[in-house]
């Protein structure tokens, strides 16, 4: 039976009631989409504790703020909130939904996609329409080598997408979207999952996923202490700390600061890249960046090569000469 | 408990070329081998087999005969039987018709091997690289799932606690099995095989289903069943030459950079 759906859906991330800035960027992306069809805006928010934040995003670019809220959705799990959400989509039919390339839109977006018979792309760079208005969605594949482009076209189902972090703008404050509560399926509400506890990492860091401007530091640091620099560099920037794995296997820094095929991937408009090489495996967690600094005594590596500006030199002289010139800029 | 573990046969993806007339990306003649990721999803289970006695390790692949090899590179560390799920049917198929195929051949495991608790992927494929098909078959059997896990802190035959790596901390998840995970590198660090396991895996049997041993009609599985179609493939647009920051000694070097980052409004 043909799926006559209608709208865009796109689902907030969210943690104690704080909803992560990545929804903005969905409905910059999300509001393009609806606005060729001649259709809306929806932003679902599922958890507990979230009417705050609800408000905050009515004002800032969604037609619709659905909260679906219950004391126990406060923390994500992954079966249950799958089960909640589809059944709210059964009942709404949208036609496009859109989650954040996150574990959390990862882990989310495929079981939707089996339960709404919905065609599914990962990590959208881009999002078009073809002719039919059926979504084309833009990401990068073999390890950043190659850019693809691919066509949902499920008949008898919504299309879905995770969109990569930082890929779009942030929608800006303006108009005044409703707010309307849908309460969960009571069926829905029952999984196979505990959430037993949740461990933050430090306050003062910046996850890389999201961070603007990153720092990341290689085997040409040499030792554990090399960090120091690059944390102080970091930090005078207002940047992420990223690693090269070269120096996570080094033991110098725990491996969620790993950039590349087999660490993260970032999208930031800085990335400083101190005593790193360069080879394809790191270039592929980050070639999509802004603006690249090199920092390596290597001025024919391929980082050099690719960087925006490349400054050769040994880094141990470079970093503390770069960190007090920021500061004396400063004033 | 019955673990299954998922592999993929996947050309070493940083070297991959593009066809200039089709656009189409040329994996022949490329090295293939296990997906990278997959050996920690490997190399898990038979940790886990070590702690759990009496735990037995099946090694799933779905492609054509030529993945024979990755399932006995996968024997030959320690798994204990192989399993390739294989049809001309298949080709083509996206993540919402794989996951239907791996369901299908985890749900045979299971009738043919007396269960199955837990089954395990890898983080993401380095062709496809979407990390999507873990949660879709987890949905497709009805199972719960968990991607980016970093520790399995307990595992015992009705239940796993696992640690999830998120973007602001770790999560601490029980669930009730069987059940479905994806495992990131942080987990462990992967054995090398024996030559003597090299040598056993060569003469083990690897059972080969294909659609209609999995009760699978055409048009579920491969272009037939899927929801997705690449349309286009182009290389990545190269970034322009840069500017290299010339200077006598670091403090010059530094200024000249921090006046282009000044410029650029970073600071
Ligand atoms: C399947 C697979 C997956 C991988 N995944 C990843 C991944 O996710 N992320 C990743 O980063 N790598 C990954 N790698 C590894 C990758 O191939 C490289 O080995 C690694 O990125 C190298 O790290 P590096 O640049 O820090 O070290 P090196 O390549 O050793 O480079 C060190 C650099 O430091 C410079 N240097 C040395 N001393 C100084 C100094 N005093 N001052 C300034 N510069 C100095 C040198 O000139 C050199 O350019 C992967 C590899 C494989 C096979």
């Amino acid at each position: 039976m043909a799926y006559e759906g209608k709208g865009v859906w796109c689902i907030a991330e969210s943690r104690g009631g704080k909803v992560s800035p990545v929804l903005f960027e969905l409905l910059t992306a999300g509001r393009k989409l609806a606005a060729a069809r001649g259709e809306t805006v929806t932003a679902v928010v599922i958890g507990h504790g979230l009417q705050d934040a609800a408000g905050e995003i009515a004002g800032r670019g969604a037609d619709q703020v659905l909260v679906v809220e219950d004391a126990s959705l406060k923390e994500f799990v992954d079966d249950v909130y799958a089960a909640v959400l589809a059944k709210l989509a059964e009942a709404r039919k949208p036609r496009t939904l859109l989650l954040p390339a996150t574990v959390y839109g990862r882990s989310l977006a495929p079981r939707l996609s089996v339960l709404l018979r919905a065609g599914l792309a990962a990590d959208a760079v881009g999002l078009e329409l073809d002719a039919e208005q059926r979504l084309l969605v833009t990401r990068s594949a073999y390890a950043g080598n190659v850019v693809a482009t691919v066509l949902l076209r499920s008949v008898d189902g919504p299309e879905i997408a995770t969109v990569r972090p930082l890929a779009f703008e942030r929608s800006a404050a303006g108009g005044a979207g409703t707010v309307a509560a849908a309460a969960p399926d009571a069926g829905a509400l029952a999984g196979k999952t505990a959430f037993v506890s949740f461990g933050a990492d430090r306050a003062d860091e910046i996850d890389l996923g999201a961070a603007e401007k990153i720092v990341s530091g290689g085997r040409g640091l040499g030792k554990p202490e090399g960090f120091e620099l690059v944390r102080k560099l970091a930090k005078t920037l207002g940047a992420a700390v990223g690693a090269s794995r070269a120096a996570v296997d080094s033991g110098w820094i725990p491996y969620k600061h790993q950039v590349g095929l087999t660490g993260r991937s970032v999208r930031p408009k800085l990335y400083v890249a101190c005593g790193i090489s360069g080879q394809i495996q790191h270039m592929a967690g980050m070639n999509a960046s802004g603006t690249i600094v090199a920092i390596n005594s290597d001025a024919e590596c391929p980082m050099m090569k690719v960087a925006t500006y490349a400054v050769q030199g040994d880094l141990y002289k470079l970093l503390p000469a770069i960190v007090a010139e920021i500061e004396k800029a400063r004033g | 408990m019955n673990i299954v573990v998922c592999v993929k046969r996947t050309p070493a993806s940083t070297s991959v070329a593009l066809d200039p007339q089709t656009g189409a990306v040329k994996t022949a003649g490329l090295p293939h081998g296990i997906n990278p990721f997959d050996e920690y999803a490997v190399e898990e289970a038979l940790r886990l087999k070590e702690r759990i006695p009496g735990t037995k390790v099946a090694v799933l692949s779905v492609g054509p005969a030529e993945n024979d090899e990755v399932i006995r590179a996968a024997l030959a560390l320690g798994c204990d039987t192989g399993v390739l799920l294989s049809d001309p049917a298949f080709a083509g198929s996206d993540v919402y018709a794989l996951s239907l195929i791996l369901a299908k051949g985890i749900q045979k495991v299971a009738e043919t091997r007396g269960g199955v608790g837990l089954v395990l992927f890898g983080r993401q494929s380095n062709d496809g690289e979407s990390g999507h098909t873990t949660a879709a078959v987890g949905a497709r059997l009805g199972w719960p799932s968990v991607i980016s896990v970093r520790k399995i802190p307990e595992a015992a035959d009705a239940a796993v606690t696992v640690e999830r790596l998120r973007e602001d901390g770790t999560d601490v998840l029980q669930l009730t099995l069987p059940a479905v995970l994806s495992v990131l590198k942080e987990i462990n660090e992967p054995r090398l095989p024996s030559l003597r396991g090299k040598m056993a895996a060569k003469k083990m049997p690897v059972e080969t289903w294909g659609a209609a041993a999995l009760g699978l009609s055409a048009d579920v599985v491969g272009k037939a069943g899927s929801r997705m179609d690449v349309v286009k493939m182009a290389p990545v647009p190269s970034r322009g030459a840069g500017v290299v920051i010339t200077g006598e000694t670091p403090e010059d070097k530094a200024q000249a950079l921090v006046a282009k980052l000044k410029e650029a409004k970073f600071i």
